[in-house]
């Protein structure tokens, strides 16, 4: 009774392993984010070291005095990776839209296949950064009919997730728990539906958990629920040690798709021996 | 603000802040005159992103408002 979901034998991986979110294909399952590092160079090895092919960007003003420093640019290899700007920080569906749109024309000029994708973030709140659901969808519709491929930012509610879907987003991200808040994945049930729902009668529709990790147990349990993805920035960013911390958040996404394609063992409440039943010492022979 | 240009000057809004700059600027003339060109920016005038290949034949108005982003660190 306890875990009647996620378990029932192994599953069949999608034929070409990588994960595919409308035309693109990634190598890895883990999508980074460039924010909050102590400095660009450190930046740049945890991506190295976290296996990520994908990193997302944000959109900001030019400083307009002492513009010459240094850009992010500097340390992005732009070849390898492909970037996947955000429109984080908006809190209305046009601005949203605006921002993508300069993040598209940023991207074009650098020849990057990044310019014809958007994490597409309205927010409702300031304290939670929770979504605006309503705001989310207005800009979901303008954006794909706008020839965005849209990954949507949305909470973990099945509802709003699949009405996404229905607009034509390519991938529903549902954060775990709060952006940057680190508890990882608070309502495992909800993310449990949100897979039923999309993925009903379309498999290979992409599901990524954005926001919330805090630890790479956390990135184990989101894939073992059987989510495609995981993007997170701040959990290795602030950790104590970054560069160790993205090297533990691959092994866990690999660790934890690896379980969920392997099928874990229903729970059950008590013991069940490993060692054979028969044949221990001491008793009276049959 | 005045809506009339002073002096063969006209004021566009850049990025929240008032810029004044010679009448027939173009949306390039302002880019270079910021030291941003060949800079990773984009450009957006009025609420409509300008590509970059056009921005030279973008005449500024009085009044016209500008953003110019670059990218950032971000989740």
């Amino acid at each position: 009774m306890e875990d009647q979901a996620g378990t029932g034998g192994a599953v069949a991986e999608i034929p070409g392993a990588a994960l595919q979110i409308g035309e693109f294909s990634l190598a890895s399952r883990l999508v980074v984010g460039t924010g909050k590092y102590a400095t660009y160079s450190e930046m740049a090895r945890c991506l190295d070291a976290s296996g990520t092919d994908c990193v997302t960007v944000a959109v900001r003003r030019e400083r307009l005095l002492n513009a010459a420093g240094e850009n992010i640019l500097d340390h992005l290899d732009t070849t390898r990776y492909t970037l996947l700007p955000n429109t984080a920080g908006c809190f209305t569906a046009d601005d949203a839209v605006r921002v993508a749109r300069l993040g598209r024309e940023l991207l074009r000029d650098l020849g990057n296949p990044g310019s014809e994708w958007v994490k597409l973030e309205v927010l409702g709140d300031q304290k939670t950064l929770l979504p605006d659901p309503v705001g989310t969808l207005a800009a979901t519709e303008r954006l794909v009919a706008d020839g965005f491929t849209v990954l949507v930012y949305t909470s973990d509610d099945p509802v709003v997730a699949k009405r996404l879907k229905d607009l034509g987003a390519a991938s529903v991200m549902p954060a775990g728990s709060p952006i940057g808040s680190g508890q990882g994945i608070l309502n495992a049930n909800s993310l449990r539906i949100c897979l039923e729902y999309l993925k009903d009668g379309d498999p290979g529709y992409p599901v990524i958990v954005d926001a919330g990790v805090g630890t790479a147990s956390d990135v184990a349990a989101a894939m073992e629920l059987g989510v495609d993805g995981v993007l997170l920035n701040t959990a290795i960013a602030h950790a104590a040690d970054p560069l160790r911390m993205a090297r533990a958040m691959r092994a866990a996404c690999e660790a934890g798709h690896e379980a969920f394609l392997a099928g874990r063992i229903p729970r059950k409440r008590y013991a069940t021996a490993s060692s054979p039943e028969d044949g221990r010492i001491g008793g009276s022979t049959t | 603000m005045s809506s009339k240009s002073i002096g063969g000057e006209i004021i566009v809004t850049v990025n929240g802040t008032d810029h004044q700059l010679p009448s027939g600027s173009t949306a390039h003339d302002l880019v270079a005159s910021l030291g941003l060109e060949g800079r990773p920016v984009a450009v957006e005038l009025n609420e409509h992103v300008v590509p970059r290949v056009e921005l030279p034949g973008r005449v500024l108005h009085q009044d016209d408002r500008l953003e110019i982003v670059t990218l950032v660190g971000g989740g």
